[in-house]
């Protein structure tokens, strides 16, 4: 029912891509991450969620249909469902059920709940397509709950210090489900350009985090001792520059590893994450009941072993357009 | 150990200097002088000796972890570092002890000659009861290398503040090689400095010469020697005995018998400094022929007539027992001139040359065409300098020539360690022989900027043609400039050459790989150098 191209993941009876890397005529959109949501294709289905994101992204006038989480969609006899991927804000696993065979494509996933995605939920299948960017079995990640008390604890500290606190996260997806989980007893926050507008399409569908815009008027002077949000590539600009004296901490699964931490150079790094680490992974897969499993981005060779190995499972490697880590969706 | 992790944490998080010493200073301030002393020995580099092989670690910890080895090791790959993917990947313990630095490290110098089943007991009880970061102190404790972003210099700049004495007498109380087991706070820093016959003074090392020659000012108040291309060494006679140290703090004296006989020739309390390098017949030697005899056990009576050594000496640091080394260094040459022209330091000791240059001109093109004089480039002195303490800018600067460069095309990648973990930044290059074949013919680490890491470590993803372990071989394509600073013939390499220093100087985008440097091009950079 399925096969791996060029374009992307299609599907022949359904005769649509999933999250696909070059314009197709039918497109099905796990989330509105850049590298998988892609411009320039006729026609979008997404989870009525991502909509917002997709149009900003995309352009205002793309040809896109929304969903509800359960809710079924036929096209040429392929039923096809999405349902919670907990990775971001109206991020889905896409189910598609033809002639008694089940596929699940999940996108990118984590099983735990950060607070604000809708959480992840197993669905049955017989063929299940995963990531693998932090597959190997040094990535073990603390829980959601205690990175979050790290990040307001030291945003305390750095407060009572008269020192900014910035934190770098993904533009889409990590900043709201930090803002999610701040505590903004502490002191005021403020946001990057990029991160204020995902919030303000969020705000369309009835979303409210904290923060406030900073633009080219905002007085810098009055930013202090506050909390700003930006995504990582402000790092070593002048923008960041004009907030000092600040601190700087990195969030992201990959600071797991202090060499990725001293590479950006950055003050603190949490380990805070919107993929599965191992446990998850392996947790995830085996709550499928899948036979067959697809592994693509990330650490695809080892991940299909081991999955071999210790499984006992059908795996295999799926070649991506964006693979080997540390590119992410960004505005 | 948790104040230590502590200290560890501290200094990883931070890049300001001030903050590593503040850092350093509580730690002195509130750890046992015990463990201070362990603690000042592992942030110097005296480390003790491993104590358990890598393989046995690794099987234990992926047996404990339960994963397969290949599992580790493409683990291992990617974070690179042994110790750090060890605490990764072991089972979440709680922290229920404190153990003592220097106990620690005594237990494990115990372990060295322990029967394989206990080393494996101690190590797996101390796995079981640390937790995550003081899991990765304890395994650096085993596997060494300290490196924290901490050079010596702060270390002894914390000591001094926390000690209340001056710099360059802590810099110069923690030379040399001492054991921590032996010593007290007390008989290393506050006995006097000169009760340590055996001890050398600190080296004064330059910084390379980065703006124009002019802006030095009057060529007159400058010395200005050749720089030579040995092992930068102290020669130290003192209470009827010889030592030699290296610039590396380590003890080379059974290294060069020829030396031996200047324990009586020298008079008592005389330390100089110069550079040890091979000389035969009234010529220089090239560097490579000492590294054959540098690496042996014993040196065989071939090896002292193949290769027979001189120190060049450029610095007199002590003289009849009283350190010199706040006066000038036009006194101190002139002492050291009559030191050597009133012994028979013949065959073994030589004089740095003065060289007599009119104009900054005469400097310049001198060092363009340094290997043709047997030499590396400059070294500037200024005539007031006292002789300072580790490596100072000012009034000491050294000026080498430009580099010999390659062309060369990129063909395997292979992932670094350290902050260049996970990402490929070790590479190897090849020249084209005379067939169409690429020829690899140099390792390089250094010299991009980290965008082009980031750049070369992401087409090297996309240009992947096989994987072997943590090494790719990639599509031939990229050309690079690769400067080195000397060049050998070597059996021992594919290439049938050996490059001392080799670095990347340049990406060529604008070249293709057709256009490469060959082999020929490379032997003939051989040439020039033999003449």
């Amino acid at each position: 029912m399925i096969s791996f191209t060029d374009k992307g993941i299609y599907c022949e009876q359904g005769d649509f891509y999933i999250d696909p890397w070059k314009p197709v005529d039918r497109a099905l959109i796990t989330h509105a991450h850049s590298d998988h949501a892609r411009p320039g294709n006729q026609y979008y289905l997404s989870h009525h969620l991502s909509i917002p994101i997709l149009k900003i992204r995309l352009g205002a006038d793309i040809n896109v249909q929304g969903c509800e989480y359960g809710e079924t969609t036929t096209i040429n006899g392929v039923a096809i469902a999405f349902f919670p991927a907990g990775h971001i804000i109206g991020s889905a696993q896409i189910r598609l059920v033809y002639k008694g065979e089940t596929w699940v494509i999940s996108g990118d996933y984590k099983t735990t709940d950060d607070l604000v995605s809708m959480p992840y939920e197993p669905v049955k299948c017989d063929h299940f397509v995963t990531e693998s960017t932090f597959g190997l079995p040094i990535y073990n990640f603390d829980p959601v709950e205690t990175i979050y008390a790290d990040i307001n604890h030291w945003w305390a500290e750095n407060t009572a210090a008269g020192v900014n606190t910035v934190l770098l996260g993904y533009a889409l997806g990590k900043s709201q489900a930090i803002l999610n989980a701040l505590d903004t007893s502490i002191g005021k926050v403020w946001l990057h350009g990029a991160v204020a507008n995902v919030n303000d399409a969020f705000r369309t569908v009835g979303y409210n985090f904290p923060g406030e815009r900073i633009t080219v008027e905002t007085d810098r002077k009055q930013i202090t001792p506050a909390l700003i949000i930006a995504p990582p590539s402000a790092l070593g600009t002048p923008w960041l520059k004009k907030l000092t004296p600040y601190k700087v901490a990195m969030c992201s699964g990959w600071m797991a590893l202090r060499g990725a931490r001293r590479r950006y150079g950055v003050d603190r790094g949490f380990v805070l994450s919107d993929h599965c680490d191992w446990s998850q992974l392996n947790d995830a897969i085996i709550a499928t009941g899948a036979e067959n499993i697809y592994v693509t981005h990330g650490y695809e060779t080892p991940f299909v072993r081991w999955i071999k190995e210790h499984h006992g499972l059908n795996g295999y490697e799926v070649k991506t357009l964006f693979h080997d880590g540390e590119i992410e969706g960004d505005l | 150990m948790k104040l230590f992790t502590q200290l560890f944490y501290d200094i990883d998080q931070t890049t300001k200097t001030n903050a590593k010493v503040a850092a350093l200073r509580k730690y002195f301030q509130q750890a046992s002088s015990k463990d201070i002393l362990y603690a000042i020995a592992l942030l110097t580099g005296n480390k003790p000796k491993r104590p358990v092989k890598t393989s046995e670690l690794k099987a234990w910890a992926a047996e404990l972890a339960g994963v397969p080895s290949w599992l580790f090791d493409d683990s291992y790959y990617v974070v690179g570092d042994l110790a750090e993917t060890i605490a990764l990947l072991l089972p979440p313990a709680t922290s229920t002890k404190d153990y003592a630095l220097h106990a620690i490290i005594l237990e494990l110098g115990k372990l060295y000659a322990a029967p394989e089943e206990q080393k494996k007991e101690v190590i797996l009880s101390y796995w079981h009861s640390m937790n995550q970061t003081e899991l990765f102190i304890f395994n650096k404790l085993i596997t060494g290398n300290f490196r924290i972003g901490l050079s010596k210099q702060l270390v002894v700049k914390a000591l001094a503040q926390y000690l209340e004495k001056e710099e360059t007498a802590i810099a110069h109380q923690l030379m040399g090689k001492w054991d921590p087991k032996k010593e007290t706070i007390d008989s290393l820093f506050t006995q006097d400095v000169t009760t340590k016959f055996y001890q050398p003074y600190p080296f004064y090392l330059a910084y390379p010469l980065e703006a124009e020659i002019q802006t030095l000012g009057d060529i007159n108040d400058w010395i200005i020697e050749p720089k030579l291309d040995g092992i930068r060494g102290q020669l130290i006679v003192r209470d009827n005995s010889l030592f030699v140290w290296s610039r590396g703090e380590d003890l080379l004296t059974d290294k060069f018998p020829e030396f031996e006989s200047l324990q009586k020739i020298l008079p008592q309390g005389s330390v100089i400094d110069g550079e040890i390098i091979p000389f035969k017949e009234g010529m220089f030697l090239d560097f490579n022929a000492m590294q054959t005899r540098i690496g042996r056990k014993n040196i065989s009576k071939k090896n002292l007539t193949e290769v027979p050594l001189i120190m060049v000496c450029y610095d007199l640091l002590e003289w009849q027992g009283e350190d010199i080394r706040n006066r000038p260094i036009t006194e101190r040459r002139n002492l050291l001139i009559s030191l050597l022209e009133t012994h028979d330091v013949k065959d073994k000791l030589l004089l740095s040359k003065a060289l007599p240059f009119e104009n900054w001109e005469q400097v310049s093109e001198f060092r363009n065409n340094a290997r043709e004089q047997m030499c590396e480039g400059v070294m500037l002195k200024r005539k007031d300098s006292p002789y300072e303490t580790g490596r100072r800018r000012g009034n000491w600067w050294k000026w080498k020539t430009v580099p010999m460069t390659i062309d060369g095309v990129l063909i395997y990648a292979q992932s670094g360690s350290g902050r260049r973990a996970n990402l490929f930044t070790d590479y190897t290059f090849a020249v084209w022989d005379g067939e169409g074949k690429l020829l690899p013919f140099a390792k390089a680490y250094s010299g991009l900027t980290d965008k082009e890491i980031f750049a070369v470590d992401n087409w090297v993803k996309r240009n992947t043609i096989e994987k072997f372990g943590p090494v790719r071989s990639v599509t031939p394509y990229q050309v690079f400039e690769i400067a080195f600073e000397g060049i050998a013939e070597s059996p021992r390499h594919k290439s049938g050459i050996a490059l001392r220093f080799p670095r990347i100087l340049r990406w060529r985008k604008d070249k293709k790989a057709s256009e490469a440097n060959t082999i020929d091009d490379l032997k003939d950079w051989l040439k020039i150098n033999k003449q």
